[in-house]
Protein backbone atom coordinates (compact mmCIF):
# COMPACT_ATOMS: atom_id res chain seq x y z
CA UNK A 1 0.00 0.00 0.00
CA UNK A 2 1.33 3.57 -0.78
CA UNK A 3 1.85 6.06 1.99
CA UNK A 4 -1.18 8.18 0.43
CA UNK A 5 -3.57 5.05 0.30
CA UNK A 6 -2.62 4.23 4.19
CA UNK A 7 -2.96 7.95 5.14
CA UNK A 8 -6.57 7.84 3.20
CA UNK A 9 -7.47 4.67 5.04
CA UNK A 10 -6.44 6.56 8.32
CA UNK A 11 -7.99 9.37 7.56
CA UNK A 12 -11.55 7.51 7.03
CA UNK A 13 -11.47 6.04 9.90
CA UNK A 14 -11.01 9.17 11.87
CA UNK A 15 -13.90 10.74 9.89
CA UNK A 16 -15.82 7.45 11.46
CA UNK A 17 -15.47 8.66 14.71
CA UNK A 18 -16.94 12.25 14.04
CA UNK A 19 -20.36 11.96 15.08
CA UNK A 20 -23.61 14.16 14.00
CA UNK A 21 -23.26 16.58 17.12
CA UNK A 22 -27.18 16.71 17.08
CA UNK A 23 -27.05 12.64 16.43
CA UNK A 24 -24.53 10.78 18.63
CA UNK A 25 -24.68 7.39 17.31
CA UNK A 26 -24.34 8.66 13.46
CA UNK A 27 -20.69 9.45 11.99
CA UNK A 28 -20.70 11.87 9.31
CA UNK A 29 -19.54 9.22 6.64
CA UNK A 30 -22.49 7.73 7.43
CA UNK A 31 -24.47 10.48 6.98
CA UNK A 32 -22.88 9.90 3.34
CA UNK A 33 -21.30 14.05 3.93
CA UNK A 34 -17.91 12.80 2.94
CA UNK A 35 -17.61 13.96 -0.79
CA UNK A 36 -13.70 13.33 -1.21
CA UNK A 37 -10.52 13.61 0.54
CA UNK A 38 -7.68 15.31 -1.12
CA UNK A 39 -3.98 15.08 -0.29
CA UNK A 40 -1.14 16.98 -0.56
CA UNK A 41 2.02 15.70 0.60
CA UNK A 42 0.84 16.69 4.36
CA UNK A 43 -1.90 19.46 3.60
CA UNK A 44 -4.83 16.97 3.76
CA UNK A 45 -8.45 19.21 2.15
CA UNK A 46 -12.01 17.10 2.99
CA UNK A 47 -14.95 18.01 0.72
CA UNK A 48 -18.47 17.75 2.58
CA UNK A 49 -21.62 17.83 1.30
CA UNK A 50 -23.88 20.16 3.75
CA UNK A 51 -27.28 18.39 4.57
CA UNK A 52 -29.70 21.22 5.19
CA UNK A 53 -27.84 24.47 3.98
CA UNK A 54 -29.59 26.25 7.01
CA UNK A 55 -27.76 23.42 9.08
CA UNK A 56 -26.38 25.30 12.46
CA UNK A 57 -24.51 22.00 13.38
CA UNK A 58 -22.60 22.41 10.03
CA UNK A 59 -19.83 24.56 11.70
CA UNK A 60 -19.41 22.69 14.33
CA UNK A 61 -18.94 19.50 12.00
CA UNK A 62 -16.69 21.15 10.68
CA UNK A 63 -14.17 22.27 13.45
CA UNK A 64 -14.38 18.76 14.77
CA UNK A 65 -13.77 17.48 11.91
CA UNK A 66 -10.45 19.85 11.63
CA UNK A 67 -9.64 18.84 15.00
CA UNK A 68 -9.95 14.73 14.63
CA UNK A 69 -7.97 14.90 11.21
CA UNK A 70 -4.97 16.98 12.96
CA UNK A 71 -4.35 13.83 15.29
CA UNK A 72 -3.58 11.43 11.85
CA UNK A 73 0.00 10.63 11.29
CA UNK A 74 1.87 12.85 8.81
CA UNK A 75 -1.07 14.97 8.22
CA UNK A 76 0.29 19.00 8.81
CA UNK A 77 -3.13 21.46 7.89
CA UNK A 78 -6.57 20.33 7.14
CA UNK A 79 -9.06 22.13 5.56
CA UNK A 80 -12.93 21.44 5.33
CA UNK A 81 -14.55 22.74 2.36
CA UNK A 82 -18.32 22.63 2.01
CA UNK A 83 -19.58 21.96 -1.91
CA UNK A 84 -22.74 21.63 -3.22
CA UNK A 85 -22.42 19.57 -6.36
CA UNK A 86 -23.19 16.77 -6.37
CA UNK A 87 -26.04 18.03 -3.90
CA UNK A 88 -26.40 16.04 -0.54
CA UNK A 89 -29.42 13.72 -1.00
CA UNK A 90 -30.73 11.68 2.20
CA UNK A 91 -29.94 8.51 0.15
CA UNK A 92 -26.61 8.81 0.59
CA UNK A 93 -26.91 7.66 4.09
CA UNK A 94 -25.40 4.58 4.63
CA UNK A 95 -27.04 0.79 6.37
CA UNK A 96 -24.83 1.74 9.02
CA UNK A 97 -25.96 5.17 9.60
CA UNK A 98 -29.81 4.01 9.19
CA UNK A 99 -29.03 1.46 12.22
CA UNK A 100 -27.59 4.61 14.26
CA UNK A 101 -30.61 6.70 13.47
CA UNK A 102 -33.16 3.99 14.73
CA UNK A 103 -30.80 3.65 18.11
CA UNK A 104 -31.31 7.71 18.41
CA UNK A 105 -34.86 6.91 17.70
CA UNK A 106 -35.29 8.44 14.50
CA UNK A 107 -36.42 6.80 11.41
CA UNK A 108 -34.05 6.23 8.56
CA UNK A 109 -35.37 8.64 5.88
CA UNK A 110 -37.66 6.46 3.37
CA UNK A 111 -36.30 5.19 -0.44
CA UNK A 112 -39.23 6.59 -1.88
CA UNK A 113 -41.32 9.31 -2.57
CA UNK A 114 -45.45 7.70 -3.35
CA UNK A 115 -46.21 10.13 -6.80
CA UNK A 116 -48.64 12.45 -4.41
CA UNK A 117 -45.79 13.57 -2.40
CA UNK A 118 -46.51 11.15 0.11
CA UNK A 119 -44.25 8.84 1.94
CA UNK A 120 -44.29 6.20 4.69
CA UNK A 121 -41.76 4.91 7.81
CA UNK A 122 -41.82 3.10 10.49
CA UNK A 123 -41.70 3.40 13.98
CA UNK A 124 -38.32 3.79 15.10
CA UNK A 125 -38.87 1.54 18.15
CA UNK A 126 -41.01 -1.05 17.19
CA UNK A 127 -40.99 -1.22 13.37
CA UNK A 128 -45.30 -0.58 13.16
CA UNK A 129 -46.30 1.47 10.16
CA UNK A 130 -49.47 2.25 12.21
CA UNK A 131 -48.00 5.64 11.98
CA UNK A 132 -49.22 9.30 11.82
CA UNK A 133 -47.57 12.18 10.35
CA UNK A 134 -47.46 14.82 13.60
CA UNK A 135 -45.67 17.59 11.85
CA UNK A 136 -42.89 17.37 8.66
CA UNK A 137 -41.12 20.10 10.23
CA UNK A 138 -39.33 18.97 13.20
CA UNK A 139 -36.55 19.49 16.60
CA UNK A 140 -34.08 20.02 13.63
CA UNK A 141 -33.97 21.33 9.76
CA UNK A 142 -33.48 17.13 8.90
CA UNK A 143 -36.10 15.83 10.94
CA UNK A 144 -40.17 15.14 11.16
CA UNK A 145 -42.13 14.11 14.17
CA UNK A 146 -44.49 11.62 14.09
CA UNK A 147 -46.30 9.27 16.36
CA UNK A 148 -46.89 5.62 16.36
CA UNK A 149 -50.50 4.73 17.25
CA UNK A 150 -48.76 0.90 17.97
CA UNK A 151 -46.38 1.67 21.12
CA UNK A 152 -47.64 4.97 21.62
CA UNK A 153 -44.44 6.57 21.46
CA UNK A 154 -44.22 10.04 19.58
CA UNK A 155 -40.95 9.65 17.04
CA UNK A 156 -38.83 11.26 14.96
CA UNK A 157 -38.03 10.69 11.39
CA UNK A 158 -35.38 12.12 8.78
CA UNK A 159 -37.30 13.59 5.89
CA UNK A 160 -36.38 12.44 2.22
CA UNK A 161 -34.49 14.85 0.19
CA UNK A 162 -33.83 14.24 -3.20
CA UNK A 163 -33.30 15.94 -6.63
CA UNK A 164 -36.33 15.53 -7.87
CA UNK A 165 -38.28 17.44 -5.39
CA UNK B 1 -31.24 50.13 -18.76
CA UNK B 2 -27.54 48.07 -18.39
CA UNK B 3 -26.44 51.45 -16.79
CA UNK B 4 -22.84 50.71 -15.12
CA UNK B 5 -23.37 46.86 -14.08
CA UNK B 6 -20.25 45.85 -14.03
CA UNK B 7 -20.78 42.06 -12.63
CA UNK B 8 -24.53 40.78 -13.21
CA UNK B 9 -24.02 38.00 -11.20
CA UNK B 10 -23.07 39.84 -8.29
CA UNK B 11 -26.15 41.95 -8.91
CA UNK B 12 -28.45 38.95 -8.95
CA UNK B 13 -26.87 37.34 -6.18
CA UNK B 14 -27.37 40.33 -3.91
CA UNK B 15 -31.13 40.64 -5.32
CA UNK B 16 -31.72 36.88 -4.08
CA UNK B 17 -29.59 37.35 -1.05
CA UNK B 18 -31.49 40.31 0.22
CA UNK B 19 -34.78 38.53 -0.47
CA UNK B 20 -34.29 35.41 1.97
CA UNK B 21 -32.63 37.62 4.73
CA UNK B 22 -35.52 40.06 5.12
CA UNK B 23 -37.97 37.17 4.70
CA UNK B 24 -35.84 34.74 7.16
CA UNK B 25 -36.12 38.27 9.59
CA UNK B 26 -39.95 38.77 8.98
CA UNK B 27 -40.58 34.82 9.45
CA UNK B 28 -38.03 35.02 12.88
CA UNK B 29 -40.14 37.53 14.42
CA UNK B 30 -43.13 35.01 14.68
CA UNK B 31 -41.00 32.92 17.04
CA UNK B 32 -43.50 31.96 19.29
CA UNK B 33 -46.23 33.86 18.62
CA UNK B 34 -47.71 31.24 15.74
CA UNK B 35 -51.37 29.87 16.31
CA UNK B 36 -50.49 26.88 17.75
CA UNK B 37 -47.12 24.80 19.01
CA UNK B 38 -46.77 22.46 15.81
CA UNK B 39 -47.03 25.71 13.45
CA UNK B 40 -44.34 27.26 15.67
CA UNK B 41 -42.17 24.41 15.05
CA UNK B 42 -42.44 24.08 11.37
CA UNK B 43 -42.42 27.97 10.43
CA UNK B 44 -39.19 28.04 12.65
CA UNK B 45 -37.68 25.34 10.65
CA UNK B 46 -38.57 27.25 7.25
CA UNK B 47 -37.81 30.38 8.38
CA UNK B 48 -34.34 28.32 9.48
CA UNK B 49 -34.11 26.95 6.39
CA UNK B 50 -34.38 30.12 4.25
CA UNK B 51 -31.58 31.86 6.42
CA UNK B 52 -29.34 29.19 5.26
CA UNK B 53 -30.65 30.09 1.71
CA UNK B 54 -29.06 33.41 2.44
CA UNK B 55 -26.08 32.51 3.53
CA UNK B 56 -25.26 30.21 0.82
CA UNK B 57 -26.24 33.44 -1.58
CA UNK B 58 -24.13 35.94 0.72
CA UNK B 59 -20.85 33.35 0.94
CA UNK B 60 -21.17 32.95 -2.79
CA UNK B 61 -20.43 37.12 -3.06
CA UNK B 62 -17.95 36.28 -1.18
CA UNK B 63 -16.04 33.83 -2.87
CA UNK B 64 -16.21 36.67 -5.79
CA UNK B 65 -14.49 39.01 -3.59
CA UNK B 66 -17.62 41.22 -2.65
CA UNK B 67 -16.93 41.50 1.05
CA UNK B 68 -17.33 39.27 4.05
CA UNK B 69 -20.90 37.32 4.01
CA UNK B 70 -21.68 38.53 7.87
CA UNK B 71 -21.31 41.48 7.46
CA UNK B 72 -22.66 42.10 3.63
CA UNK B 73 -25.77 40.40 5.17
CA UNK B 74 -25.91 42.37 8.39
CA UNK B 75 -24.21 45.78 8.25
CA UNK B 76 -25.30 46.91 4.62
CA UNK B 77 -28.03 49.90 5.37
CA UNK B 78 -31.33 49.72 3.69
CA UNK B 79 -29.74 52.53 1.05
CA UNK B 80 -27.69 49.48 -0.41
CA UNK B 81 -30.04 46.59 -0.30
CA UNK B 82 -31.98 44.78 -3.51
CA UNK B 83 -34.33 42.75 -1.63
CA UNK B 84 -38.80 43.02 -3.01
CA UNK B 85 -40.60 45.18 -0.88
CA UNK B 86 -42.79 42.55 0.17
CA UNK B 87 -40.26 41.04 2.23
CA UNK B 88 -39.16 44.05 4.10
CA UNK B 89 -43.14 45.28 5.37
CA UNK B 90 -43.70 44.53 8.76
CA UNK B 91 -46.06 41.73 10.48
CA UNK B 92 -48.16 43.70 11.56
CA UNK B 93 -49.20 46.46 14.24
CA UNK B 94 -46.36 45.98 17.30
CA UNK B 95 -42.67 45.08 17.96
CA UNK B 96 -41.91 41.40 18.54
CA UNK B 97 -40.71 42.28 21.94
CA UNK B 98 -43.86 44.44 22.81
CA UNK B 99 -47.63 44.08 22.02
CA UNK B 100 -46.72 42.59 18.59
CA UNK B 101 -50.75 42.31 17.15
CA UNK B 102 -49.39 40.47 13.87
CA UNK B 103 -51.92 39.42 11.18
CA UNK B 104 -51.53 35.39 11.11
CA UNK B 105 -53.95 36.10 7.47
CA UNK B 106 -51.46 38.11 6.51
CA UNK B 107 -48.16 36.17 6.99
CA UNK B 108 -49.90 32.93 5.06
CA UNK B 109 -50.44 35.19 2.07
CA UNK B 110 -47.31 36.50 1.87
CA UNK B 111 -45.60 33.53 2.82
CA UNK B 112 -47.14 31.06 -0.33
CA UNK B 113 -46.68 34.34 -3.04
CA UNK B 114 -42.90 34.63 -1.79
CA UNK B 115 -42.47 31.12 -1.83
CA UNK B 116 -44.77 30.22 -5.01
CA UNK B 117 -41.88 33.26 -7.00
CA UNK B 118 -39.05 31.70 -5.52
CA UNK B 119 -39.80 28.24 -6.65
CA UNK B 120 -40.18 29.93 -10.15
CA UNK B 121 -37.32 31.47 -9.83
CA UNK B 122 -34.94 28.57 -8.73
CA UNK B 123 -36.35 26.55 -11.06
CA UNK B 124 -35.07 28.83 -13.80
CA UNK B 125 -31.82 29.13 -12.18
CA UNK B 126 -31.37 25.66 -12.83
CA UNK B 127 -30.74 26.33 -15.85
CA UNK B 128 -28.24 28.95 -15.26
CA UNK B 129 -25.63 30.48 -17.50
CA UNK B 130 -23.39 30.32 -13.99
CA UNK B 131 -22.31 27.08 -12.40
CA UNK B 132 -22.60 28.22 -8.75
CA UNK B 133 -25.81 29.74 -9.25
CA UNK B 134 -26.90 26.21 -10.65
CA UNK B 135 -25.22 24.30 -7.74
CA UNK B 136 -26.95 26.61 -5.18
CA UNK B 137 -30.40 26.40 -7.16
CA UNK B 138 -30.66 22.44 -6.89
CA UNK B 139 -30.03 22.88 -3.22
CA UNK B 140 -32.49 25.05 -2.67
CA UNK B 141 -35.21 23.83 -4.54
CA UNK B 142 -34.66 20.65 -2.51
CA UNK B 143 -35.47 22.03 0.67
CA UNK B 144 -38.33 24.61 -0.71
CA UNK B 145 -40.19 21.82 -1.75
CA UNK B 146 -41.40 21.63 1.98
CA UNK B 147 -42.07 24.73 2.47
CA UNK B 148 -44.26 24.64 -0.31
CA UNK B 149 -46.79 22.03 1.06
CA UNK B 150 -46.36 23.89 4.07
CA UNK B 151 -48.13 27.21 3.00
CA UNK B 152 -50.57 26.04 -0.14
CA UNK B 153 -52.11 24.09 2.89
CA UNK B 154 -52.25 27.14 4.83
CA UNK B 155 -53.23 29.14 2.06
CA UNK B 156 -55.72 26.99 0.41
CA UNK B 157 -57.27 25.65 3.50
CA UNK B 158 -58.05 29.08 5.30
CA UNK B 159 -59.32 30.73 1.83
CA UNK B 160 -62.03 27.45 2.19
CA UNK B 161 -62.86 27.80 5.48
CA UNK B 162 -65.27 30.33 7.66
CA UNK B 163 -66.57 33.41 6.03
CA UNK B 164 -64.57 35.26 8.39
CA UNK B 165 -61.15 33.68 7.49
CA UNK B 166 -62.00 34.04 3.59
CA UNK B 167 -62.82 37.70 4.24
CA UNK B 168 -59.49 38.27 6.18
CA UNK B 169 -57.75 36.02 3.83
CA UNK B 170 -58.55 38.33 0.98
CA UNK B 171 -57.68 41.52 2.66
CA UNK B 172 -54.52 40.21 2.83
CA UNK B 173 -54.02 38.65 -0.10
CA UNK B 174 -55.16 41.88 -1.75
CA UNK B 175 -51.98 43.40 0.53
CA UNK B 176 -49.67 40.81 -0.70
CA UNK B 177 -50.13 41.55 -4.13
CA UNK B 178 -49.89 45.42 -4.07
CA UNK B 179 -45.82 44.98 -3.14
CA UNK B 180 -45.50 42.30 -5.72
CA UNK B 181 -44.74 44.78 -8.62
CA UNK B 182 -40.76 44.18 -8.20
CA UNK B 183 -40.69 40.65 -6.61
CA UNK B 184 -39.35 39.53 -10.52
CA UNK B 185 -37.78 42.77 -11.55
CA UNK B 186 -34.25 42.55 -11.81
CA UNK B 187 -34.29 46.44 -11.63
CA UNK B 188 -31.78 48.42 -13.51
CA UNK B 189 -29.82 44.89 -13.66
CA UNK B 190 -32.29 43.33 -15.81
CA UNK B 191 -30.89 43.59 -19.49
CA UNK B 192 -27.49 42.58 -18.26
CA UNK B 193 -28.52 39.95 -16.30
CA UNK B 194 -31.01 38.31 -18.72
CA UNK B 195 -28.08 38.83 -21.88
CA UNK B 196 -25.54 37.15 -19.91
CA UNK B 197 -28.10 33.89 -19.61
CA UNK B 198 -27.94 33.94 -15.43
CA UNK B 199 -31.96 33.53 -15.23
CA UNK B 200 -35.29 34.04 -17.73
CA UNK B 201 -36.66 37.63 -17.98
CA UNK B 202 -38.79 38.27 -15.35
CA UNK B 203 -42.29 38.05 -18.33
CA UNK B 204 -41.41 34.59 -18.73
CA UNK B 205 -41.23 33.98 -15.02
CA UNK B 206 -44.43 35.99 -14.44
CA UNK B 207 -46.43 33.53 -17.06
CA UNK B 208 -45.06 30.69 -15.85
CA UNK B 209 -45.70 31.58 -12.09
CA UNK B 210 -49.04 32.39 -13.26
CA UNK B 211 -49.83 29.25 -14.57
CA UNK B 212 -48.13 27.41 -11.75
CA UNK B 213 -50.54 28.69 -9.47
CA UNK B 214 -53.81 28.56 -11.17
CA UNK B 215 -54.60 25.38 -10.39
CA UNK B 216 -54.61 26.64 -6.27
CA UNK B 217 -56.43 30.09 -7.46
CA UNK B 218 -59.07 27.58 -8.80
CA UNK B 219 -59.23 25.86 -5.55
CA UNK B 220 -59.70 28.81 -3.82
CA UNK B 221 -62.23 30.62 -6.53
CA UNK B 222 -59.98 33.30 -6.64
CA UNK B 223 -58.61 35.34 -10.00
CA UNK B 224 -55.43 35.01 -10.88
CA UNK B 225 -53.57 37.94 -10.15
CA UNK B 226 -51.44 40.04 -12.07
CA UNK B 227 -48.50 42.16 -11.28
CA UNK B 228 -48.70 46.26 -11.84
CA UNK B 229 -45.63 48.04 -12.47
CA UNK B 230 -44.46 48.43 -9.43
CA UNK B 231 -44.35 52.24 -7.20
CA UNK B 232 -41.32 51.50 -5.88
CA UNK B 233 -38.72 48.86 -6.69
CA UNK B 234 -36.57 47.26 -4.57
CA UNK B 235 -34.08 46.24 -6.85
CA UNK B 236 -33.23 49.33 -6.91
CA UNK B 237 -32.71 50.33 -3.65
CA UNK B 238 -36.26 52.28 -3.28
CA UNK B 239 -37.29 51.21 0.12
CA UNK B 240 -40.03 51.60 2.97
CA UNK B 241 -38.87 53.05 6.21
CA UNK B 242 -39.32 49.89 7.97
CA UNK B 243 -36.51 48.06 6.31
CA UNK B 244 -33.82 50.06 8.20
CA UNK B 245 -35.56 48.84 11.58
CA UNK B 246 -35.44 45.62 10.59
CA UNK B 247 -32.05 45.87 10.13
CA UNK B 248 -30.56 47.54 12.80
CA UNK B 249 -32.69 44.98 14.86
CA UNK B 250 -31.33 41.75 12.90
CA UNK B 251 -28.05 43.11 13.03
CA UNK B 252 -27.90 44.36 16.68
CA UNK B 253 -25.84 41.36 18.40
CA UNK B 254 -23.42 40.67 15.41
CA UNK B 255 -22.71 45.06 15.16
CA UNK B 256 -21.80 44.80 19.41
CA UNK B 257 -18.34 42.87 18.25
CA UNK B 258 -17.72 43.09 15.00
CA UNK B 259 -14.40 40.61 15.75
CA UNK B 260 -16.45 37.86 17.42
CA UNK B 261 -16.49 34.40 16.18
CA UNK B 262 -20.30 33.18 16.76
Amino acid sequence: MAAVDIMIDQIYKVLDTVKDPEIDTVSVLDLGMVEHVDIDGQQVVIKMLPTFSGCPALNIIKGNIERAIKTVENVDSVEVQFIFNPPWTSDRITEKGKAGLKLFGIAPPPKYLEEDGSWHVECAYCGSDYVTMDNIFGPTACRSILYCKSCKNPFEAMKPISTIM
Amino acid sequence: MTGNIENPVVELLFQLADDDYLFSYRGSEWLGLAPHIEEDVAFSSITQDTMGHATMFYRLLEGLGVGVADSLAHIRPASERKNSILVERPNGEGYYMDNPQYDWAYAVARNYIYTTAKKIKIDSLKSSSDETLRDAAVKVSMEIYYHLLHWKTWFVQLFNATEDARKRMTTALEKVLADCGDLFSYGEAATAITNAGLIESEEVLVNRWIEYVKPVFETIKVEVPTFGKPQQNGRNQEHTKELQQAIDTMSEVYATDLAASW
